[in-house]
């Protein structure tokens, strides 16, 4: 049993930096938008929570701060493609190459130094109980991003605001043309996903290991884009398929620690990718409505007055 | 006075080919300007980067090696973003060729010579288009969308290559450490005495023509442009929509396929786990940089090239830090990206 | 001030003009060229490298002037950063990371008067030398006093690629935990990575929950130093002094000391009389130092350690010395012979005790 608990605690902090940055991504392809830039505005907002948490010493407005540092950085992405209509996929990589960049500069300063790990807020009775921290021995950014799922998918299907963002997405020209602004639409969508996945990235250096390296993220922004198309682009499956790719990645590492060898360790790191091109054909067959990519994804906005 | 963005009728060809050389001068601008903010001498830094690896002899090479594996995959991307096909997976293409090659070169031992490199590279390229193929199948079969499914690709390769160097192809000889054996002399691509300068550099440099011909001079090429630009219209001439996705994605895979056998039988030797150095990546920035076409993209990968050996030359000489030059680098793609829309746009009063 | 007035001085050399109006400084300095993997604050690998050459500057400062370029990639581009330091006028360089080995080679064949050090890898030619550290020897303080202090009698060891140097350090650690409790078990989780912060946590927090309560690693972030902080278990710096990280958890660390070699080589140089040799030094040669020990180090766990160091200064001591079996208890080396520093180089099976996964 307290194996079992230890398990889910190490597959619950694997899960939810890919969720959140995932949860971002997922409103922002919904818009029409592609941001290949996830990996750079994790970094970005990693760098930020911890400088504003060594500033303040309140981890709290570490969070805010790396919200605010990824929707930032997104904007430069925000304004190329929707003000200048530049091609997303370019724009998207040459992101991640600036926020890779802006983060060890800005590290500079900040290597070497700790703070105290943003943990749980539950009473010590709870959050270190040998059962009950099973559900509150987690960082409050652990409850915040499941939280967001259901506010992200409760927003996308049943607002008024989610529909219009849907419609921009599936087909800009139309809602254009009924009078919804796809451009500042667009606009929100964006900052939305850099404000998630810097609050990802926060997750690395506020909780898992309060401290800054210069990319630490080690690639996981690229598993959040794969989780997006995984789950069909949709919040429920993102949650799902964020916990099977947490636990598809915790399994290596319990498998090599058990002394088993069954299969290379480049199986498991591949699994997540290879099982989202599958999917992806899966989904895509099925041609399932609301399953499949959103039919602007990654298309210039241009609307021909 | 106010200004506003007013739609041409045509694309500017004056536009197309002076935003981006418009573009690196205000990056190097800029660059003198936010260098000497940080306490370098800017102008020491942006000569540097942008100049010196053209007016040194002995950074030639360096530049040449380089850009050769951004031409080659960069024609390749560009004819099937010409058709909008958006393969973004070449760095995966890239990988698995020179795989390919190598496995060849392993299966022949110490054997060598013009055939076997022949073969190795042929290997290269057909790998390269068979790990394209995968996404050019499913946007055809199943309509996935290429972007996502050949980007996921990549990272699967790079588990393939990770698998191989560090199990099956480890060095019997190489004390454990995750890399091939280097490949014998006479699987090497010759290269120019006393120098780096492999024959893939005149292959990068013969490709740009071939392509020029294939684009504006067969029926292929003039297939292409019109999937590209009007579907419809391509339809009613009864040109195959499927046949120009499988077509452009193939040749791009091969392409990438072909520099990576290229950069294992003329310039590593030998592949570890440092192979994969973004060649795939940054070629898609090279292709737009060059605006699709052939001669483009050959400037452009000498351009982007350049930065790249420049940047770690100032890094020596001038001790701009790593991460400066990345932000360099991102800024001067930001500038050219945002200055496309020059190219459809003209900025007018506002009357 | 005699210091501040040298800064002075050679801040003026640096000008052509101000050098020649000074004709104390007409005697050229030796160039000294670095090349480093990651970057020099990285707080591990590079930074401890980088202090080898700031002891450099410190030592020699009036005789050779040192340059250095840092996140040096290990492909084409690393042959071109050698060879531009070759260009800058180094009369040496050191290339510090096991995949600049063939690119070290093919510059050193262009550049026959230039003079190379090669970190950790094992092809030489006539101006190619190579050098590596005994960081096992540190491991077998560590091992020590990790056997003396679990309580479980089950470490961890977080790893980044099967190669010599690692399995030297698993064994180190094993058989010297062994010695301190003959139960001991060393499960090995190889994380196919020199850095990656939270696959190191999560690997850890993987160890930590298969019963070990302590962990050292063999990967370049202090990340398993963190969680173990969050645990209340313990672990040890790698590379250098990492208490800042893990004020608790942190008993001590294995500390990289360049610098003497760097000097020794440089000063060769100097004296003309550089020759291309294969050196592995350790603890004898301050190369490999230990940090000091955290009060949670028990005064019993200190004292073993400390007979280990000083075995090893005198040379009296050495892990690994038989009788040792491998995994599957069969003996490999017989009582009372030693391995060979050739053997070490190359051993590529793990000891009686270790449980890995290959």
């Amino acid at each position: 049993m307290d194996f079992m608990i230890a398990a889910i605690i190490t597959i619950v902090g694997l899960t939810t930096p890919i969720l959140l940055a995932g949860l971002g991504e997922l409103v922002v392809e919904k818009s029409g938008v592609l941001n290949l830039g996830v990996e750079g505005l994790m970094l970005v907002g990693a760098i930020s929570g911890f400088a504003v948490t060594v500033f303040t010493f309140n981890p709290w407005a570490g969070v805010v701060g790396a919200a605010v540092g990824g929707a930032l950085a997104s904007l430069i992405f925000a304004v190329l493609v929707l003000q200048l209509n530049s091609n997303q996929v370019a724009t998207g990589l040459a992101l991640t190459i600036f926020g890779t960049g802006l983060s060890s500069l800005i590290g500079v300063n900040f290597t070497g130094r700790i703070v105290a790990p943003f943990g749980s807020v539950f009473p010590d009775v709870l959050a270190k109980d040998p059962f009950w921290k099973l559900f509150f021995g987690y960082s409050p950014i652990v409850y915040f991003a499941i939280l967001m799922v259901f506010v992200v998918g409760w927003f996308l299907k049943k607002t008024r605001a989610g529909l219009i963002l849907r419609a921009v997405g599936e087909n800009d020209l139309s809602a254009h043309s009924i009078g919804y602004s796809v451009i500042k639409v667009r606009y929100m969508a964006i900052a939305f996903g850099g404000a998630m996945a810097g609050i990802g990235g926060a997750y690395f250096s506020l909780v898992i290991t309060p401290m800054w390296a210069e990319k630490m993220t080690a690639g996981r922004g690229w598993i959040a884009l794969a989780l997006v198309v995984f789950a069909g682009w949709r919040t429920g499956r993102l949650l799902a398929g964020a916990y099977f790719f947490g636990i598809l990645m915790a399994l290596e590492l319990y498998a090599k620690a058990a002394g088993f060898s069954f299969l290379p360790s480049q199986f498991w790191a591949a699994m997540p990718y290879a099982m989202t091109v599958v999917a992806l054909a899966i989904i895509s067959s099925r041609g399932t409505a609301g399953a499949s990519a959103p039919a602007c994804l990654g298309k210039p906005f241009t609307p021909s007055t | 006075m106010r200004y506003k963005l007013e739609k041409r009728r045509e694309p500017s060809t004056t536009m197309l080919v002076v935003t981006p050389v418009a573009s690196v001068i205000v990056t190097m601008l800029i660059g003198i300007l936010a260098f000497d903010a940080l306490g370098v001498d800017g102008w020491a830094a942006v000569r540097d980067i942008f100049l010196t690896p053209l007016l040194a002899s002995h950074k030639w090479q360096d530049v040449a090696v380089k850009a050769a594996p951004l031409v080659i995959i960069a024609l390749g991307l560009s004819l099937g973003n010409r058709a909008q096909v958006w393969n973004i997976g070449a760095e995966g293409q890239y990988i698995i060729g020179a795989l390919c090659a190598a496995g060849v070169g392993l299966a022949f031992g110490q054997a060598g010579g013009f055939f076997v490199i022949l073969l190795m590279i042929a290997a290269g390229v057909i790998g390269g288009a068979l790990w394209a193929l995968i996404p050019a199948v499913l946007r055809t079969r199943f309509s996935v969308n290429e972007v996502l499914s050949s980007l996921m690709l990549t990272y699967v390769s790079l588990q393939v290559l990770g698998y191989l160097v560090g199990g099956p192809w480890k060095d019997p000889n190489g004390r454990n450490f995750p890399a091939t054996a280097p490949l014998p002399e006479s699987q090497m691509l010759p290269s120019l005495e006393g120098s780096t300068m492999h024959l893939g550099i005149i292959v990068a440099l013969i490709l740009p023509f071939a392509f020029w011909l294939l684009m504006s001079r067969s029926t292929f090429g003039y297939q292409v442009r019109v999937v590209g630009s009007s579907p419809n219209a391509a339809r009613h001439g009864g040109f195959d929509a499927k046949q120009t996705i499988w077509a452009t994605m193939l040749i791009g895979g091969a392409m990438a396929g072909l520099a990576g056998s290229l950069e294992l039988t003329g310039a590593l030797h030998k592949i570890d786990l440092g192979f994969p150095s973004g060649y795939g990546f940054t070629a898609i920035i090279v292709a737009f940089l060059g605006r699709l076409n052939p001669f483009g993209c050959l400037l452009a990968g000498i351009v982007l090239a350049v930065t790249s050996v420049g940047g770690q030359l100032a890094k020596t000489t001038v001790h701009i830090p790593d991460s400066t030059a990345g932000i360099f680098q991102a800024m001067m793609l930001f500038l050219i990206l945002a200055s496309d829309i020059l190219i459809r746009y003209r900025i007018a009063k506002r009357a | 001030m005699s210091i501040s007035r040298r800064n002075l001085l050679k801040g003026a050399a640096a000008a052509p003009l101000a050098s020649m109006a000074l004709p104390a400084f007409a005697q050229e300095k030796v160039k000294i060229g670095f090349i480093f993997l990651g970057p020099i604050g990285d707080y591990g690998w590079t930074w401890a490298h980088n202090k080898g050459r700031e002891a450099v500057e410190a030592a020699l400062g009036d005789k050779v002037e040192t340059i250095y370029t840092e996140n040096v990639p290990e492909d084409a581009s690393a042959e071109a950063a050698i060879r531009d330091l070759c260009n800058a006028g180094c009369k040496l360089i050191f290339t510090t990371s096991f995949g600049y080995m063939d690119q070290t080679l093919a510059v050193a064949a262009e550049f026959p008067d230039v003079k190379f050090e090669h970190c950790t890898g094992y092809k030489r030619a006539d101006n190619v030398a190579t050098y590596n550290s005994r960081f096992h020897e540190g491991r077998a303080v560590l091992g020590t006093i990790a056997g003396k202090m679990s309580k479980s009698g089950t470490l961890g060891y977080l790893g980044s690629f099967k190669i010599p140097e690692v399995v030297l350090g698993v064994n180190s650690f094993a058989l010297s935990a062994q010695r301190m409790n003959p139960d001991a078990k060393v499960k090995v989780v190889m994380i196919d990575s020199w850095f990656d912060p939270p696959k190191e946590a999560a690997a850890t927090e993987t160890l930590i929950n298969l019963g070990c309560d302590i962990v050292t690693t063999h990967t370049d972030s202090p990340a398993a130093l963190q969680i173990l902080e969050q645990k209340g278990l313990y672990g040890f710096g790698q590379g250098a002094d990492m208490s800042a990280f893990a004020p608790n958890a942190h008993l001590t660390a294995i500390e990289d000391i360049w610098g003497p070699y760097y000097i020794q080589r440089a000063q060769a140089i100097l004296d003309g009389t550089w020759a291309s040799t294969d050196t592995w030094d350790g603890m004898a040669q301050g190369e490999v130092v230990i940090s000091p020990y955290s009060a949670a180090v028990t005064p019993e766990a200190a004292a073993e350690a400390d007979k280990v160091k000083a075995g090893y200064m005198d040379g009296s001591f050495d892990i690994f010395t038989g009788p040792i079996f491998d995994q599957d208890g069969v003996e490999r080396v017989a009582a009372g012979v030693k391995m060979t520093l050739g053997e070490l180089a190359v051993m590529d099976w793990f000891v009686k005790g270790v449980e890995s996964a290959s």
